[in-house]
């Protein structure tokens, strides 16, 4: 059995990351030109890492699944992103946003990586100034902040509700710089289709270009897998159509291990579904939690009215409302964590208090903040999303509330890496959404781009060196080898067996059905039955996709073969999810298992069995993956139940 | 709703491409025109035949992947909306709605609705950037940044990339795109510092890769789904001046 090592460095907590970076290797300038460095993904992560590589001299290629790298979907994030400058004046530290992201991540993240990402918000914030990302600002000429959900200080940097969109713009600008020197090669419309290992190091990868179709051999010392989470196994998720798992999905099959899967994020503040020809879902950024009151009616007459379209919100006389997070958590009211918030809304809605026809739906209400603030200043801080809103319902939120519903958002979980972001695979580096490691079981609120940039700008630049030191002395590759050729080999036959079998189905009807097998059992409440259940109608899904879905065979562009890859592997890593939410007795974060909650609905962890990272290792089609627990560790913060009331 | 459309159809960039008619049915008020272009698509696949390529991604108007000539308007003829944004309550049932692909010089087509962008980014690799490194800045709140310039820059930043803009004009001109990129640095402390050798360098790749010029019709304004202002055009107009006379580009 492997030895899962952390490589967590030692001494005090604080002072890990300087340690690590004083003590590692490096590698000198004449050097680094003869080293090549493979990058998958042009997000926030992977387009910040390959102009860092770029800048230090290493040969960088990247690749992009768009047309261009500055459509990575980091483009959508819509809040901000947090960093400890304590600019406002109001008791932030680094300590408090590392204690804040290990309490929201509920206990389930490793102490070092959180409180090294902590430290190095700070550097992000003024990386991004120094290259042109216009935040929004105070009067007097200094950079404004705002709250956001599950922290009860100001430290959520914003530029309207376009933060992800200016920060990968500004990654974009550093790439495109580097692509006009030379040292970066940019590759847009290609597909990593599998990772090639040479003597069990990471060597180079397989890329399908999807114009023509041809499947292209790229050979590298090192390869970083930046290529986002993998939501949309659930078909339905805010995800970009794009965004897909097969990146990690082949580097765990080709070893790398995969962490805590059934870490996933429902988002709470979405726009509800409404039919079943539907292809995504939006969300309404979190921000709006900060002025926007959550209500259901409080009588289930009303709520049946409501939904038959009898009577409107407006109709509601405010003591017929029912408030019901700011009744359930005074403290933290509507701000409590995402988790906490879409599972009150489930329950909401599951008794029967939902607010449209589907009775999926509760209420956002601005007239109180309209009232207090005026609808001028509202407009100002939420005007694009309330028009977004309006453009996508037909509903005017300054008149009548917004409706919202839970939809999946993010994956906490993905490839296992070290300390350094390296997988199991020497030579493997995972980063940004596609790795596990800064946010436990539940990600609180701008700290995505907080991660994606720390490990692209801070992290890896350094960890990646000190895996290349020793590497100095290794020719660049060739792509003719055997190990080139055994992948490829694969790859065409996979390719060509789903477009023989002519089948009757389209793909999008095969990904529709998981995920509504996704949703209803392995989604925001989970139990054992229902995840036994999943497994079996996966397994069975698969089975059915296999003989028959219909893929055309064309040559060339085939959007409907890149579909087919995709869905092929989710059919796969659906069913480890579900294995791993079976195995995970207990509720934390965003796993919520029904059989463990307290008496007032609240998720009951179980640190004596479950403190620990589960990751999993492939053993070949259909066979049980073999489970691997890294044990957390807690010596500077006290494990306590998560408290919001 | 009832619809028949007329889509171009072109097998690759050699092809001679034509116009092919499709009439849909159930369509629902409330999807997206892209929802209705993918119900389209699924029966053409169930009948075997090949379904239509388009450009898209994010769905929430924000990456610029999508964009569609509908009715001879880029991202159809509403104001501020991307094509993925665009629903099809905005159709009258019956309606017969023309969909036709980025036509420019700058933009070769690949299949069907979609086309090469990549001048863009080539644009934007000419000087579209601020050239620090990573690391080794000051403290972001050491140059205070006036609010009303810090909002116009990010007024400019909006930019998403999509070209509706050069494909409107008539010229094939990118100069809101370029302007939107030189004006948000511009406006900003960081970006003055390469202001003058930033605002040759793009206006001379823009030349090179066979952009047309400005002949001021404002066609790209009313036309861009993030409302980005002409007078973009005008700052980098004064600056391009203003820098051809105090600090050329060396030839």
């Amino acid at each position: 059995m492997k030895e899962l090592n952390s490589k967590i460095p030692a001494g005090p907590l604080a002072e890990k990351w300087t340690n690590y970076k004083a003590h590692q290797n490096l590698v000198n300038p004449a050097n680094k030109r003869k080293l090549d460095i493979i990058v998958i993904g042009t997000g926030l992560a992977g387009a910040s890492a390959a102009a860092s590589f770029g800048e230090m001299g290493f040969n960088v290629k990247v690749f992009c699944i768009q047309d261009s790298p500055r459509r990575a979907h980091s483009i959508a994030a819509q809040g901000g992103i947090n960093a400890a400058k304590n600019y406002p004046n109001d008791g932030d530290s680094v300590y408090r946003l590392f204690y804040d992201t290990i309490k929201g991540g509920d206990y389930r993240a490793r102490e070092a990586n959180v409180y090294r990402l902590a430290e190095l918000s700070n550097n992000i914030i003024d990386q991004c100034v120094a290259q042109g990302i216009p935040f929004a600002r105070e009067y007097g000429g200094l950079l404004a902040n705002r709250s956001f959900g599950g922290a009860q200080v100001s430290r959520t940097f914003y530029a309207r509700g376009q933060t992800g969109q200016q920060l990968l713009l500004g990654a974009y600008g550093a790439l495109s710089k580097e692509i006009e020197k030379g040292t970066v090669k940019m590759y847009a419309r290609r597909e990593m289709m599998d990772v090639v290992l040479v003597d069990g190091r990471a060597r180079g990868v397989i890329m399908r270009n999807l114009v023509t179709g041809e499947l292209e051999r790229y050979a590298a010392h090192a390869v970083v897998i930046a290529s986002g989470g993998y939501g949309r196994v659930f078909f339905l998720s805010t995800n970009a159509m794009s965004s897909n798992g097969s990146a990690e999905w082949q580097a765990y099959k080709r070893g790398a291990m995969m962490a805590n899967p059934c870490f996933t994020q429902i988002h709470p503040t979405c726009i509800p579904v409404h039919g079943d020809y539907q292809s995504k879902l939006t969300l309404m950024s979190e921000s709006l939690r900060n002025d926007g009151r959550i209500w259901v009616p409080k009588d289930e007459k009303d709520a049946k009215r409501l939904a038959k379209g009898e009577i409107k919100a407006t109709d509601i006389p405010e003591e017929k409302r029912d408030y019901y997070l700011e009744r359930r958590y005074p403290a933290f009211g509507n701000l409590v964590p995402r988790d906490v918030a879409s599972r009150a809304a489930k329950e909401r809605c599951d008794a029967g208090f939902g607010v449209n026809n589907t009775g999926l739906a509760v209420y956002l209400d601005f007239k109180e903040a309209i009232g207090r603030l005026g609808e001028k200043v509202v407009e100002e801080k939420y005007g694009n999303l309330f028009e977004m809103y309006e453009r996508i319902t037909d509903d005017n939120p300054y008149k009548t509330p917004m409706m919202i519903y839970p939809a999946v958002h993010y994956t906490m979980g993905g490839l296992w890496v070290d300390y350094e972001l390296q997988t199991t695979i020497p030579g493997l580096f995972a980063a940004g959404e596609a790795n596990f490691s800064d946010h436990g079981a539940n990600r609180l609120g701008a700290s995505a781009l907080m991660q994606g940039l720390s490990d692209g700008y801070f992290i890896l630049p350094y960890t990646m060196q000190n895996y290349l030191a020793d590497q100095i002395g290794v020719p660049r590759f060739q792509t003719n080898t055997a190990e080139f050729d055994e992948a490829e080999k694969q790859i065409r036959e996979k390719i060509n067996r789903l477009m023989a079998i002519n089948g009757k189905k389209t793909v999008d009807s095969f990904h529709r059905r998981l995920g509504l097998i996704m949703w209803n059992k392995v989604g925001m409440a989970r139990n054992e039955a229902g995840l036994k259940q999943a497994i079996e109608e996966i397994k069975a899904l698969r089975a059915e996709f296999w003989k028959d879905v219909k893929v055309p065979a064309t040559s060339g562009m085939n959007n409907e073969l890149e579909k087919a890859l995709r869905v092929a592997d989710f059919l796969e890593m659906g069913e480890l999810m579900a294995r791993d939410a079976l195995m995970r007795n207990e509720s934390c974060g965003g796993h919520f298992r029904e059989e463990f909650q307290t008496q007032d609905g609240e998720a009951m962890r179980n640190d004596a069995e479950y403190s620990f990272v589960a990751a999993y290792e492939y053993q070949g089609p259909d066979a049980e993956p073999v489970l691997y627990k890294e044990p957390l560790k807690f010596e500077n913060v006290e494990v306590k139940q998560r408290n919001y009331k | 709703m009832k619809l028949t459309l007329k889509i171009w159809r072109q097998k690759n960039n050699l092809d001679k491409g034509k116009f092919v008619t499709y009439n849909v049915d159930n369509i629902p008020e409330e999807a997206s025109f892209l929802e209705m272009l993918d119900i389209l698509n699924e029966s053409l696949v169930v009948k075997g035949e090949d379904p239509v390529t388009f450009d898209h991604d994010c769905r929430e108007g924000i990456c610029g992947a999508c964009g569609l000539y509908i009715n001879g308007h880029p991202h159809g003829k509403f104001k501020n909306t991307t094509t993925c944004q665009l629903h099809m309550r905005k159709f009258k049932d019956g309606d017969t709605i023309t969909i036709e692909p980025w036509r420019s010089e700058a933009f070769p087509i690949i299949k069907d609705l979609m086309v090469d962008r990549s001048a863009l980014d080539r644009l934007i690799q000419s000087g579209g950037y601020i050239s620090v490194r990573t690391g080794g800045v000051p403290d972001a709140n050491s140059i205070p940044v006036n609010k009303h310039d810090a909002d116009l820059s990010m007024d400019a930043a909006s930019c998403i990339g999509c070209g509706a803009c050069v494909a409107t004009c008539k010229n094939g001109s990118a100069m809101l795109f370029v302007s939107a990129k030189f004006s948000q640095l511009a406006l900003l402390p960081q970006g003055q510092v390469e202001a003058y050798e930033r605002v040759q360098k793009m206006v001379k790749r823009m030349d090179e890769l066979g952009f047309g010029n400005c002949s001021n019709t404002y066609a790209c304004m009313a036309e861009c789904p993030k409302g980005i202002s002409v007078t973009n055009i005008a700052r980098m107009n004064r600056q391009f001046l203003a820098a051809k006379i105090a600090e050329p580009l060396k030839k």
